[in-house]
């Protein structure tokens, strides 16, 4: 039967996942630092808003892999949710194509306030390669006010959890550490 | 030679790939393609040049493929009126790629049926891709009327219905027209088609999806739950892909094509130093090869392994998704800690490649290849006997190899429907000349087929990956770095992606610096046929559907 299957390859995984090979902590001891965080800083529940202005999807796999369980973002209480009308934050990526600018402006029009807005990726902080052009407005803050910027090309998971974490302490005036 | 026909003489292209390219006069087009067409043969890419500046007008260039190789064809358009005989009658796939052409560059195909705009929704005037269009000539968007009330969400409450959630309606027609437009149509006015009936109703997605997936715009004309039709409107992350490539030299140009679509960036890096070798007729050392095989590979692997997860998250298994994106990290740190970079970003570069494998580098992906089909093997087990998982697989977005074959399905998907093309089988370059790859197909073309292509070829591709590194060739150095390109040529790479058949085609000017850069994705191709699949599904069963394709928005938006 299958859920035999399943408990006992949870449970393997489970083994598995507390003996990390050695580079791994860093990296694991990264996003627990940054959980500690966010939750004092947030209380715990914080809405996103993912929205893609045009990027190379490149950025979407990172945020994407932050749900998963090495840094589960889930389990911190950050939720992507479907609306911007339940948003705390948008998390935008690309440099905002033309074609994009007008939904990325409602979507940042439909968020309630106070709200705050990450641009993720180097072509969210400055266009990146795509630069400006007849097709591209560049970097986010071009076409919507932005509160932090997250470089990388991609950033990796770690960055865009640091990214998400300033924003709120700013907002909260809580001081992050860097 | 790949084809006959008495108007056309064919030249063999240099490089890694059977490839030929011949001069043909519009007239001939149709005649040629369906030759092609009627030995098998399938078209891969359309696209359009300005070659006013040589006095010759503009160029339209379309690459048929057949088992022998890569038919690139070129002709003479004229200045004043640019046009050539539609070929959407022989290859449907072609539709989008023309209307995209007219969009760019303003040449069109003549008698077509489809004459909307695909690429341009309006932002700019005139035609990018001609050498006179001024860059940054666009015009100031409409007021906007304010945004339309929220669409309600068509999906019950089963998993992965989220993506279904129109946050941000697309409402035709919520557009004020404002005169100065009377040529382009406003930003959101798009004539989709609609369907007639009793109890028929429309139901707009996007362009901003509820998931963390990219902007695309669904329109489903629906009874009840059941799809009646599905149209899409794409081209919202157009960002001036190709455009941008002529203002870049070669190694700025292999970083901008590692970025045409990021979860194929090696497949695009690869095709893209492909076409530059072909043109320089230069062959990378043999160590570079290998390398670019393994990266490849593990490219295949990191996505096929979130794909995986994916699909087991849209069927409320929750437990898959948590399982195989445990796993695709453990590839992505690999692959930083080995190659400096989780995807592989700019790591092969036209004349080679910028990493090595060492013994270290070696070992751990060998415990990693033993890891990985110990845990994919019990999670197959677990996929393949969970009923629940099966319930929602098996019958569901369902495209016949018959329809396949008509409309040009390719890649992983048209495996799934029998259609047996892989190009590092056809076609196999270095190394995968040495490596005898074993090509998964299976005739169902189902969410589940679709499903278990991916199992078969990760498990392919970690086969693959041992043994490239059993026998990865020693060299000095892996990298001949290839600094500039011959006047006046012409090159294309192709390369078997992870989704399918990634193409570069590369045309030089007189001083060595690009005419023109086309990439294409197989997107293209698979994007009208998902079209087809939903088609007499449920609508809460699109998620499912669409990640079973998982195309790409950017890689055709360009
Ligand atoms: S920052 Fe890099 S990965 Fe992100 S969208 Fe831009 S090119 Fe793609």
């Amino acid at each position: 039967m299958p859920i035999f299957q399943i408990i006992r390859q949870i449970v393997r995984t489970g083994f598995k996942t507390e003996a990390p090979p050695l580079p791994d902590e860093a990296l694991r001891a990264e996003p627990q630092r940054l959980h500690g965080e966010i939750l004092r800083a947030f209380g715990g529940a914080l809405s996103i808003r993912q929205v893609d202005a045009g990027s190379c999807n490149g950025c979407e796999l990172e945020i994407r892999a932050l749900n998963n369980a090495y840094y589960n973002i889930e389990g911190l209480g950050i939720k992507f949710v479907a609306s911007p009308r339940h948003a705390d934050m948008l998390l935008v990526t690309g440099p905002v194509s033309r074609h994009m600018e007008t939904a990325l402006k409602r979507a940042y029009d439909a968020t309630p306030e106070p709200k705050l807005v990450v641009a993720v990726g180097d072509c969210g902080c400055d266009g990146g390669i795509f630069g400006e052009s007849y097709a591209s407005c560049g970097k986010v803050s071009s076409v919507i006010p932005v509160d932090v910027v997250v470089s990388g090309c991609p950033p990796t998971p770690v960055a865009i959890l640091q990214g998400i974490l300033t924003a709120v302490s700013a907002q909260k005036g809580t001081s992050a550490s860097p | 030679m790949p084809i006959t026909h008495p108007n056309l003489h064919l030249n063999r292209l240099d490089g890694a790939i059977p490839a030929w390219l011949g001069e043909i006069s519009p007239d001939d087009l149709l005649p040629i393609c369906q030759n092609v067409s009627d030995g098998g043969g399938r078209l891969l890419a359309l696209w359009g040049s300005d070659v006013r500046d040589q006095g010759n007008g503009f160029a339209l260039h379309v690459s048929l493929v057949n088992e022998a190789g890569l038919i690139c064809l070129s002709m003479a358009l004229d200045t004043a009126q640019p046009v050539y005989p539609d070929i959407s009658r022989i290859f449907p796939a072609v539709a989008r790629m023309q209307r995209a052409a007219y969009d760019l560059l303003g040449i069109y195909a003549q008698e077509s049926q489809d004459h909307r705009k695909w690429i341009r929704h309006g932002a700019w005037h005139g035609f990018p891709l001609r050498k006179d269009f001024v860059n940054h000539q666009t015009h100031p968007h409409p007021n906007l009327p304010p945004m339309p009330s929220h669409q309600s969400s068509p999906a019950s409450g089963r998993g992965g219905e989220r993506e279904m959630q129109s946050s941000i309606p697309e409402g035709e027609g919520t557009m004020a027209r404002s005169p100065a437009e009377n040529v382009d149509q406003p930003l959101d006015a798009y004539p989709f088609v609609r369907v007639e009936g009793q109890g028929v109703h429309e139901i707009p997605v996007g362009p901003i999806h509820a998931g963390i997936i990219e902007p695309g715009h669904f329109r489903f004309s629906v009874v009840g739950e059941r799809v009646l039709r599905l149209e899409e409107r794409l081209g919202y992350t157009h960002k001036g892909i190709e455009k941008r490539f002529e203002s870049l030299t070669l190694q700025q140009g292999a970083r901008l094509a590692g970025r045409v679509s990021g979860d194929s960036t090696v497949a695009y890096a690869w095709a893209y130093a492909m076409a530059a070798e072909s043109i320089a007729a230069v062959t990378p050392p043999e160590r570079a090869l290998w390398l670019r095989a393994l990266l490849l590979e593990r490219e295949r692997i990191a996505n096929h392994l979130g794909d995986l997860g994916d699909l087991g998250n849209d069927v409320a298994l929750s437990f898959g998704f948590a399982q195989f994106w445990i796993l695709k990290e453990q590839v992505l740190r690999n692959n930083a800690a080995l190659f400096g970079h989780r995807y592989l970003m700019d790591k092969i570069v036209p004349g080679g490649v910028a990493v090595d494998l060492t013994a270290f580098g070696k070992s751990t992906l060998r415990d990693e290849c033993t890891m990985l089909e110990r845990e994919v093997r019990v999670l197959r087990g677990i996929y393949e006997e969970h009923a629940g998982v099966q319930d929602r697989f098996i019958a569901t977005g369902r495209v016949e190899p018959k329809l396949a074959a008509q409309l040009g399905l390719c890649g992983l998907a048209g495996r799934a429907s029998a259609q047996a093309w892989d190009a590092r089988v056809q076609f196999a370059c270095a190394p995968y000349d040495r490596l005898d790859v074993r090509m998964a197909t299976y005739r169902n073309g189902d969410v589940a087929a679709r499903a278990i292509v991916r199992f078969d070829e990760l498990f392919e591709s970690l086969r693959l990956q041992r043994e490239i590194m059993d026998r990865l060739v020693h060299g000095d150095a892996a990298t001949e770095m290839l600094e500039k390109l011959p006047g006046n040529g012409f090159g294309v790479g192709m390369v078997e992606g992870w989704r399918g058949e990634v193409l570069v085609a590369i045309h030089t000017d007189a001083t060595g610096r690009f005419a023109r850069v086309h990439p294409h994705d197989p997107s293209w191709q698979n994007w009208p046929v998902l079209e087809h699949a939903i088609m007499g599904n449920i609508v809460p069963d699109f998620p499912l559907i669409n990640k079973s394709f998982n195309l790409s928005y950017s890689g055709q938006d360009l």
